[in-house]
């Protein structure tokens, strides 16, 4: 009998924290094994979640070029002010140096009629039409760049409200309404990108669920032996987490090479179209922190995934 | 060891497995339950195990009610049990080793030790130096004595057997019983149920007859 009472005496702590970790690691190990012997379905599912992971990602990263875009056309909350013609251009620098003492204008820039009619003619075309006109039909303007806290909405109306008191004013014009509109469009697309990320998240854990499901129906007698010697619900739902987990990440690896590609793809081409647009526009990729959390986003979904089938399935795969 | 009181067993589908079962097995003691196909044999040994619950009746296992014991608290019960099939459970896809050691690692020993217990299992079943075979190449007897080396491989003080040699000829049979009266010789409960009366009396051990579910007579 002493033999028996020595053997059944409880194993050491410290050796079941230690057997627990490298038990950890052999499990972690074995379910990539056992995905690498399989690999034509394991390829399918991991191509399945990558493409549904570098969908929404793609979206986002559209998003924040837009973003850039829209950032970039902070000028565009400039004030034109078209002066009333024949003003002598003494009277315009004053004026233009008066602008600048307002609290909310950082700058002003005279445009003169001459260099005016210079640019419209290069820029519209009408260069030919132009040289028949005799006296040069455009006024000065001033162009009022608002201080950088004074740009929203509220604040360019308030200036363009101050403008058109100025008496040698005749036209204030802002055009901010484009901008807005593209920024609502941009935030539309915003929302788009959560649901379609939502609902792509959720078709991940089910590809991976439905994964893990085949996976604990083809590896039934294992689990019924090893309840029968005594294994844990953890312990016998380890394995299956781990093969969830490296399918999530191993699709957060394709999706971030797709997006990857797509960016080498079309960085070249927008950075031409921006330069016809005399833009100096570049394509945005991920940067290190979004690629890391979308890698890890495909591990986190693959363990959900494998959570949901585990909790299901394998309670219901008793010794009988 | 082992106390049944007034213990029934009703499967869902109307049938009474066992009726009124009272009896006890005393620490160290061996015993065989016999009796016909159907007589509530392998019912019993699952109630033990928890692989089936009793429908009234409590039972205690080393001096532990298990009766109303919680779905979590099943696996440390099973790993104080070793339990030896009539198809014995081998893992087909896995070294003799790896069937072996599973006990061990599902307990969290060390790997060093799991190493020197599963050889020390397979020398007593008369397997050592097999370790890296698949079940598949053995004979009958010897993936039954590869489910004994489980079975014993974590030392548990009772030790479970559900018509062990069903698949056996009479020779490998007697072995086989031998092996399981080595392990009752140095302490461990053995409890094996089997229908081979002639092979049964034989051993000279207590048996406890059932039949349709109630015991027929203890000797």
């Amino acid at each position: 009998m002493s033999e028996t009472t020595a053997a059944t005496a409880p194993v050491p702590l410290a050796t079941r924290v230690r057997s627990y970790f490298l038990r950890h690691v052999q499990t972690a190990v074995g379910a990539l094994g056992r995905m690498t012997r399989e690999p034509m379905a394991s390829a399918m599912t991991i191509a399945v979640i990558g493409i549904a992971l570098a969908l929404p990602a793609a979206l986002q990263l559209l998003v924040v070029n837009g973003k850039a875009i829209s950032g970039s056309w902070d000028s565009v909350a400039d004030v034109s002010v078209y002066l009333q013609q024949g003003l002598s251009s003494e009277r315009v620098t004053q004026l233009a140096a008066e602008l600048e003492d307002w609290p909310e204008v950082r700058a002003v820039a005279i445009i003169d009629p001459g260099s005016a009619l210079e640019e419209f003619s290069r820029a519209s075309g009408f260069g030919e039409a132009m040289t028949a006109l005799k006296d040069n039909p455009l006024p000065a303007s001033l162009v009022v760049t608002p201080q950088s806290d004074y740009t929203d909405a509220e604040s360019v109306a308030g200036l363009v409200e101050a403008l058109e008191l100025v008496p040698e004013a005749d036209i204030v014009q802002v055009d901010t309404g484009w901008v807005k509109r593209f920024n609502a469009i941009l935030e539309l697309v915003r929302r788009a990108v959560i649901l379609t990320a939502i609902l792509l998240a959720l078709a991940v854990v089910l590809i991976v669920g439905n994964t893990i499901r085949l996976d604990i129906q083809n590896r039934r007698a294992e689990i019924e032996v090893t309840k029968l010697v005594g294994g844990s619900d953890a312990f016998v739902r380890r394995p299956f987490l781990y093969s969830g987990l490296w399918f999530g990440l191993a699709g957060g690896l394709l999706a971030l090479a797709l997006i990857g590609t797509g960016y080498l793809l079309l960085r070249g081409p927008v950075a031409r179209l921006a330069g016809e647009y005399g833009s100096g526009f570049v394509l945005h990729g991920a940067d290190a922190s979004s690629a890391l959390g979308l890698f890890l986003t495909g591990g986190l979904l693959g363990w959900a995934g494998s959570w949901v089938a585990t909790t299901r399935h394998l309670r219901r795969i008793e010794p009988s | 060891m082992i106390r049944f009181q007034n213990v029934y067993k009703r499967y869902s589908s109307g049938r009474e497995a066992l009726s009124n079962m009272t009896f006890h097995i005393a620490p160290g003691e061996m015993v065989f339950l016999t009796g016909h196909s159907g007589a509530g044999k392998s019912t019993l040994l699952k109630l033990i195990a928890l692989i089936e619950r009793p429908t009234r009746g409590q039972i205690a296992i080393r001096g532990k009610n298990i009766t109303h014991i919680t779905r979590r608290q099943i696996p440390a019960h099973r790993r104080a049990i070793g339990m030896v099939f009539q198809d014995h459970k081998l893992l087909l896809d896995r070294s003799i080793y790896d069937n072996v050691a599973l006990p061990l690692i599902i307990s969290g020993v060390a790997e060093r030790e799991i190493g020197r217990r599963v050889r020390a299992a397979l020398d007593q079943v008369g397997l050592l130096g097999r370790e890296q075979r698949s079940p598949d190449e053995l004979s009958q007897g010897e993936q039954q004595r590869v489910g004994i080396a489980r079975a014993v491989v974590s030392k548990p003080p009772l030790l479970i057997a559900d018509e062990p040699t069903g698949n056996l000829d009479p020779a490998l049979s007697l072995e086989i019983m031998k092996l399981f009266m080595r392990f009752n010789s140095v302490g461990v409960t053995v409890v094996i149920a089997s229908h081979d009366l002639g092979l049964v009396e034989r051993l000279g051990h207590r048996v406890i007859r059932l039949g349709d579910g109630r015991l027929d007579q203890a000797v």
